[in-house]
């Protein structure tokens, strides 16, 4: 009989931040699995004291990749704290949703090429290429002249494309460079700089549009769309067909959350039930949909390095690093909803706002499943978040050429506020990699308590005070793996889910996967 | 083929940091992140990014193995660049890197490791340069910036800071292309804090296009209004960055340029002293750099 195999894979990379995975493979598959984040940054210990103005600057720098979504729900926590949420005009709710929607773009085409291509793609094949582009010729010398870094080391075994098609996508991989940045221009434009925007404050933003800023925001990402459209949607196909199994792969807890994103309508102050193009709820079990009620969310310490309470709600949970804890295992606290785990991102963003009725996100889901012939239950997989992303990318920056349009040049973008003395607040609202919520209590015009629990806090959570192992522990068990040297499997797994580490402990970074050494157990 | 290409190897490890700096060198224009990574940089000369854990192809413990055995292969001749402070409290529990032959590394050891035999450190973004935001009051994670871990560990290697919350692309390549044409930056290139004179060596306020608001008094009450951001806590008259004249995201915009105010994110002070950002700094301080307010 085989003996059961440890595999630790730290760093795990091409992840944002710092992250652990693992696993015990027993006859060939995971049997358990465990999930780290290895940083903590203290974030809502260092907010103690401040200018609640300050901590949506503050908070921002949470995450580089995604600090806009940062910025978007410390406004809408302050907005709330200071009761403004209903004030803010329709040009700063707008500007805010494009700042927010050119990071969502920004970080999902940077997340499939940069991050997760590097799994399925093989760059090598462009050391054969005999074509006359350029950036492919320049990889090609590289590759020619024999310092491949930092394209190895790498896992082997598993790349399944022909020659011209790695052309093709390590092309697009080019493009793709481009591209993000270009969502970064458009994201300048009105937010200032990037990453860490300056413009989105308590009350709406303080850039205005004019129409040279409309009109290049517009063509920017009319170049992005066609890129989504031509390249993207497209290669996620590609991948689907070469790598039909990882459909089969990475099935996590099969509850989704999502706090809904993008506000078509600032009339409410309500965050959970006012009108956003993607839908506030839950889905349990791939059935019915089901009200977002935030009083349901809890967060547990028990396998973190905290000492606290166990399912205790965001507003009141603490921050007490304790970094020998026995039993601990990671920076990354576990969020429940209704006690239950759930997985938040693109996937739960999309099948909650599928169950909800949002029509457009069900048409391109009935087609998605009719193209590519799987029923609704394969989305819960590796493919199946690597689909919800694409898809998500393509009705943002659709979405987003509408949205540009409406804005008033020369009518207000920002709403007076006073800081209270005393005062809650809370901002919920999805971000790319799924929902985000902030919480404040505001003392004596200064912040007395912050929290953060962000979406990697949810999908990268350790086992909680019932023991039931996180999303993407779970997404990891019964995985079968093929090569315990290279156990590629896991780590296209771990990045279906686009972790950030930095995001998920506010304070901690989850530590990368360290595949290399075996020890046996 | 091009003639023979000499390798300079870099390695780039984050510490306490939230990854703003890599994604802000990915949208360097000219040289492109593609010209930095793949192609001679300048002629003749490759910078070989082996350990970078964003993008990098590699994982697990053979990526920890590159960091090691560049250290030990290649000593004084690799740049090592650290982005994020370094968390020292509980032995430095509170970042770990990856795990070696069944130890956990941490980012503290890891960095007195690679430091030490560095031909040169590039200190990057404001938590790596002075600390930062995880050094922010009251410091859970006892957070030090790479000037003052090197003290503690009496490490030697040179160091050049490139502070900014993110740093623009061009302040870090710049500096890279420095070290290419001309070797390492001495003290006539650097200010007294280590920084790039060329991209940090005027006050935002000296070249801001609404200086001239200032010296009419023209102030803004909020933050989206025209004239001087100043008395709304613009942190500009405090700050040294090209900024203004540089402009972000290949030239679109900047904060003031949006109508917010400079919160000083390149300075050793950002976050705490010149806390709260949107409140006005005390005239002393202006008078400090010597600045006529009125």
């Amino acid at each position: 009989m085989k003996m059961a195999t440890k595999i630790t894979i730290d760093p795990i990379t091409r992840i944002e931040g710092h992250m652990k995975i693992e696993a015990t493979v027993d006859n060939g598959m995971v049997k358990d699995a465990k999930c780290a984040g290895t940083l903590f940054r203290g974030f809502e210990i260092i907010l103690r004291g401040r200018d609640p103005r300050d901590a949506q600057r503050i908070t921002q720098r949470v995450c580089g990749v995604c600090p806009a979504i940062h910025g978007t729900a410390a406004a809408l926590n302050l907005d709330s704290a200071f009761e403004i949420a209903d004030k803010v005009p329709d040009n700063g709710r707008i500007l805010r949703n494009l700042v927010l929607g050119s990071n969502y773009l920004q970080s999902h085409i940077l997340h499939f090429y940069h991050l997760a291509a590097l799994d399925f793609v093989d760059v090598a094949s462009v050391a054969e290429y005999k074509g006359d582009d350029q950036e492919l010729n320049a990889l090609k010398d590289f590759i020619v002249r024999g310092e491949l870094a930092p394209f190895v080391p790498r896992y082997e075994g598993d790349y399944r494309f022909d020659v011209s098609t790695n052309q093709l996508l390590t092309k697009h991989y080019l493009t793709a460079l481009e591209m993000r940045r270009l969502a970064h221009e458009m994201l300048s434009l009105f937010g200032g700089k990037m990453p860490h925007n300056a413009s989105v404050v308590p009350g709406g933003i303080t850039e205005r549009p004019t129409v040279d800023k409309i009109s290049g925001f517009f063509w920017r990402l009319n170049r992005i769309r066609k890129f989504i459209d031509d390249a993207y949607i497209p290669d996620v196909i590609a991948v689907a067909q070469a790598y039909p199994d990882n459909w089969k792969i990475g099935e996590g807890p099969g509850n989704f959350l999502s706090y809904g994103a993008f506000d078509l309508d600032g009339k409410s102050s309500d965050y959970a039930t006012r009108k956003r193009l993607f839908l506030q709820g839950a889905v349990e079990q791939m059935s019915s949909f089901k009200v977002l009620d935030t009083d349901k969310i809890t967060e547990s310490v028990k396998h973190s390095w905290y000492t606290g309470d166990d399912a205790v709600h965001p507003s009141v949970g603490e921050t007490l690093p304790n970094a020998r804890k026995n039993g601990g295992y990671s920076w990354i606290r576990s969020p429940r909803y209704e006690g239950k785990v759930y997985e938040v991102g693109p996937l739960a963003r999309w099948v909650v706002s599928y169950f909800g009725g949002q029509p457009e996100v069900k048409e391109a889901i009935d087609s998605l499943m009719k193209t590519a012939g799987i029923e609704l239950k394969w989305m819960n997989s590796v493919l199946g978040r690597h689909a919800a992303r694409a898809l998500d990318a393509k009705l943002v920056a659709d979405s987003m050429a509408k949205w540009v349009l409406e804005l008033k040049t020369g009518e207000p973008v920002c709403a007076a506020f006073e800081i209270p003395d005393v005062a809650e607040g809370m901002g919920i609202v999805d971000g790319p990699r799924g929902a985000l919520g902030h919480w404040i209590s505001i003392k004596e015009k200064k912040i007395e308590r912050y929290q953060l629990v962000v979406p990697t806090t949810w999908n990268g959570s350790p086992k909680d005070e019932k023991d039931q192992p996180g999303p993407m522990e779970q997404a990891l068990l019964g995985t079968p793996v093929q090569d315990v040297k290279n156990p590629y499997e896991l780590v296209r797994i771990a990045r279906s889910f686009d972790p950030c580490l930095a995001c998920s402990v506010h304070t901690v970074n989850i530590k990368g996967t360290k595949l290399g050494a075996m020890r046996v157990v | 083929m091009s003639a023979k290409v000499a390798e300079y190897p870099a390695l780039w490890i984050a510490g306490a940091a939230c990854s703003g700096c890599s994604v802000s060198l990915l949208n360097a224009i000219n040289p492109s992140i593609q010209n930095v990574l793949i192609d001679p940089v300048l002629p003749g000369k490759h910078v070989s990014l082996r350990f970078h854990a964003t993008v990098m192809a590699g994982q697990g413990e053979p990526v920890i193995k590159v960091l090691k055995e560049t250290a030990k292969g290649k000593p004084k001749e690799y740049i090592l660049i650290i982005d994020g402070s370094i968390p020292t409290a509980e032995d430095g529990l509170f970042c770990r890197l990856g795990e070696f032959e069944g130890e956990e590394v941490t980012m503290k050891d890891m960095a007195a490791e690679l430091s030490k035999d560095a031909l040169a450190v590039l200190a990057v973004g404001t938590c790596a340069a002075f600390g930062g935001i995880p050094s922010g009051a009251p410091n859970p994670t006892g957070a030090l910036s790479v000037m003052e871990f090197f003290k503690t560990e009496g490490i030697h290697t040179p160091l050049i800071n490139i502070p900014g919350c993110p740093p623009h692309p061009d302040w870090m390549t710049g500096t890279i292309a420095q070290i290419l044409l001309n070797g390492i930056p001495g003290t006539d290139d650097l200010d007294e804090k280590l920084r790039p004179k060329a991209f940090f060596g005027a006050l935002i306020h000296e070249n801001c296009p609404r200086r001239a608001y200032f010296d009419a008094g023209q102030f803004a009450k909020n933050p989206s209004d025209p004239g001087c951001l100043y008395e709304i806590g613009c942190k500009g008259p405090y700050t040294y960055a090209d900024c203004p004249t540089r402009q972000w995201n290949n030239g679109v915009n900047w904060c003031i340029g949006a109508g917010a105010q400079c919160i000083g994110c390149v300075e050793p002070d950002f976050q705490d002293k010149y806390a709260p950002m949107f409140k006005k700094i005390d005239e002393q301080g202006l008078e400090k750099f010597k600045i006529k307010t009125r």
